[in-house]
């Protein structure tokens, strides 16, 4: 429980904090201001100028994380969410639950859906947060990985854990203990995401996929395999077929894992790497099988019935999608009444019956039985305790580790 | 200049008059060319200047970067993805000699035989930009589907054996190949050699068609001696605006091709977002921007064109 005590800091330490944040600042303006006039003296065309440029190391540099909340004065929270990822009513114009927050609470939702890829936020936010700057976001939802990153760079704030009182009871236990937010006490789940196999029956033409073995070997898939861009993805259900652990291994391990792949780009069985964009290639056939995130094949299914799925029997990889608070963000109380409200059942339940992914709120059945009973009996919303037994999470990569794995990894796409 | 701004005009001792227009004058130029000139500073020069720091900076995103003159990561950066850069330098070539091929009897047309239809086909030509370049490419997976048309005619008519055997595509598909990334690259950069090359064939007197057939001169002829040569202004300027922007394009190579056909914009793209490595990510970009800058300048000289761009 004690992680969850919010941080109270006596006026002494506020003062302290406030000290070395002005120090810090001001050491720095001389620092580089020096670092310029030398440069100037030198006056060898423009050397001065690129000496003065360069980046300052993240999340070392500023002193307060959070700024003053403004929660009771701007009843409002901003929230920024990726595309097609909450409800909408018939009508395509208004959000159920967010509306129904701001019945209950009177705080009105900025909603923008402005995060389509999660490196390329966090190129669009990294200037703003690495200056200690407010991002003018309250909310934002972050992969696993990104989330650990931005976590570990000092960015994002502590929750108060006595304004998540649904969010701490309802919990999926599955989702509790992430290595990179032990306890969550930066983050919580928006919805989970499996990775799953998924295949076109009429494109397979009676070939049998059962394992991701079958991707990369069988002949009769040649060219026609598709895996995702995401490395963890990728690299943790061919680890997992491998019969290695995502969440405990070496970096031989991980070398093996794309020596094993690198064999499969080199024979032409996998075709491409691909991001959202495998949905078309599958519904068309252009690609027989792929490595796929099960949101995406509930959806599918809807309208193509030759795409089904498999959970191979190595298991399979479960990521989040995780709500946090950035530094300086003007409604931080707000925003926890936000993350707070999704994990009451019946909200979570109309969230899971609209975006078809893993819902991260325990008891949400029979909530969501009511709205859709097909939703409620289907593994990838609600998995059963059996099917959670074999998911598998990828476990947190140090900064040189994840430097060294994404460049391998972006030389086994082909750089 | 103080006495401009106490004394109201009419009361102007007359030796200030006859030099006030003149000092006035020679300001005004720069003060016409000032939007111009921050424009470049903030959007051209800082970048630059900016990119030129980063790349040879050293560091890591936790420890931040400084700049340490590590000129080494240009020597790296063109060690490792030296065969992304002849790729790309390769498919954009080739993607502009097609559009030069399709594009000219295409401009041609237009220019000289079109008549009423002129506008109207000069409307299908731009029609494409109103919308989105991204829509335009993930329509040629449509296109190009393994299931579709196009691709069973090729297979029926075994083209694709012999593209295949050239190495061009892959069995018996032609999504995620080289063919299809210069197919795309083709596609949607053909606008830009066909309008330089209307404008200059429009501009053509045909009263020296004439001219060149009363001096016995066969069609063919004409197009060569005449026609071509006056066009030459359009061929050099429709191929720099084709085979700059194809270089460094990375959107056709994501979404029609494979691993195999990576450019150097999917590399640059992958340090800076994926792999987080902006020096390396920089110093690829002024590699590639030098490059194209010799190989234009060899072009232009070539061409004997420096007074057509």
């Amino acid at each position: 429980m004690e992680q969850f005590e919010p941080d109270r800091l006596t006026p002494a330490q506020v003062a302290a904090m406030r000290r070395s944040f002005r120090n810090g600042r001001a050491a720095l303006t001389r620092r580089s201001l020096v670092r310029a006039a030398t440069g100037g003296a030198l006056a060898v065309g423009g050397l001065g100028a690129l000496s003065a440029c360069g980046i300052p190391a993240a999340g070392k540099t500023q002193g307060g994380a959070s700024a003053e909340d403004r929660s009771a004065e701007e009843k409002v929270v901003n929230f920024s969410n990726w595309p097609e990822y909450i409800d909408v009513d018939d009508s395509g114009k208004s959000r159920p639950t967010l509306d129904a927050f701001t019945r209950q609470t009177g705080v009105a939702v900025k909603y923008t859906e402005d995060i389509n890829d999660n490196s390329e936020f966090f190129g669009k936010i990294k200037p703003q947060l690495a200056a200690g700057q407010d991002t003018g976001r309250d909310v934002i939802v972050l992969t696993d990985w990104l989330a650990a990153r931005v976590i570990r760079l000092g960015w994002v704030q502590k929750l108060d854990a006595a304004n998540l009182p649904h969010a701490f009871t309802n919990l999926s236990p599955q989702f509790r203990n992430p290595d990179w937010d032990p306890g969550r006490a930066y983050s919580y789940p928006w919805q989970g995401i499996s990775t799953v196999i998924a295949f076109n029956k009429k494109a397979l033409d009676g070939v049998e996929v059962k394992s991701v073995s079958d991707l990369l070997d069988n002949p009769r898939l040649k060219g026609r395999v598709g895996f995702l861009s995401e490395m963890r993805d990728s690299i943790g259900m061919t680890m997992l077929d491998m019969g290695k652990d995502p969440g405990k291994f070496t970096d031989d391990d991980f070398d093996a894992v794309i020596a094993r792949l690198q064999k499969a780009v080199d024979k032409g069985q996998i075709r491409r790497f691909t991001g959202n964009d495998y949905t078309s290639d599958l519904t068309k056939g252009d690609l027989a099988a792929c490595v796929a995130w099960g949101g995406d094949i509930v959806q599918l299914q809807a309208d193509s019935p030759d795409v089904d799925y498999i959970i191979p029997a190595g298991g399979y990889m479960t990521s989040t999608d995780n709500m946090l608070i950035p530094n300086k963000a003007r409604h931080k109380t707000n925003a926890e009444r936000l993350i707070d409200f999704y994990y009451q059942p019946e909200e979570a339940a109309a969230l899971a019956a609209y975006v078809n992914f893993v819902s991260p709120v325990d008891d949400v059945k029979p909530y969501l039985e009511k709205i859709d009973k097909s939703a409620a009996d289907n593994p990838l919303i609600l998995p059963d305790r059996a099917m959670q037994a074999r998911s598998h999470a990828f476990r947190a990569l140090t900064q040189k580790e994840e430097t060294a794995y994404e460049e391998k990894f972006a030389k086994l796409t082909g750089a | 200049m103080s006495t401009l701004t106490e004394a109201p005009p009419p009361l102007r001792p007359a030796a200030t008059e006859r030099k006030a227009p003149r000092s006035r004058g020679r300001w005004t130029p720069y003060w016409l060319l000032l939007p111009g000139i921050l424009w470049l500073v903030v959007f051209f020069a800082l970048p630059m200047i900016y990119q030129a720091s980063t790349s040879v900076q050293t560091g890591s995103l936790e420890e931040g970067y400084k700049v340490t003159w590590h000129f080494a990561t240009y020597w790296d950066a063109l060690g490792e993805y030296w065969p992304q850069f002849l790729r790309s330098v390769f498919y954009a070539a080739a993607a502009t000699v097609l559009c030069l091929l399709l594009g000219y009897p295409l401009a041609y047309l237009i220019a000289f035989r079109a008549g009423r239809w002129r506008n109207l086909i000069m409307i299908l030509v731009i029609a494409p930009f109103f919308t989105s370049f991204l829509i335009r490419t993930l329509a040629w997976k449509t296109i190009l589907a393994d299931n579709g048309p196009v691709v069973g005619a090729l297979n029926s008519l075994h083209l694709l054996d012999v593209t295949s055997w050239l190495g061009w595509t892959a069995g018996d598909r032609v999504l995620a190949t080289p063919l299809a990334v210069v197919c795309g690259l083709t596609y949607n950069f053909l606008p830009f050699m066909i309008l330089p090359l209307y404008t200059s064939l429009e501009r053509i007197d045909g009263r020296l068609h004439e001219a060149a057939g009363d001096l016995y001169a066969k069609p063919f002829t004409t197009f060569r001696k005449v026609t071509f040569p006056l066009s030459m202004p359009g061929v050099v300027s429709g191929t720099l605006l084709t085979f700059i922007p194809a270089t460094g394009d990375y959107v056709n190579a994501e979404l029609l091709g494979s691993t195999d056909t990576r450019m150097i914009g999917n590399v640059i793209q992958t340090q800076f977002l994926r792999i987080l490595d902006y020096p390396t990510a920089a110093a690829l970009s002024f590699i590639l921007m030098a490059a194209i800058l010799f190989m234009v300048t060899f072009y232009i000289r070539r061409s004997g064109t420096e007074d057509l761009v």
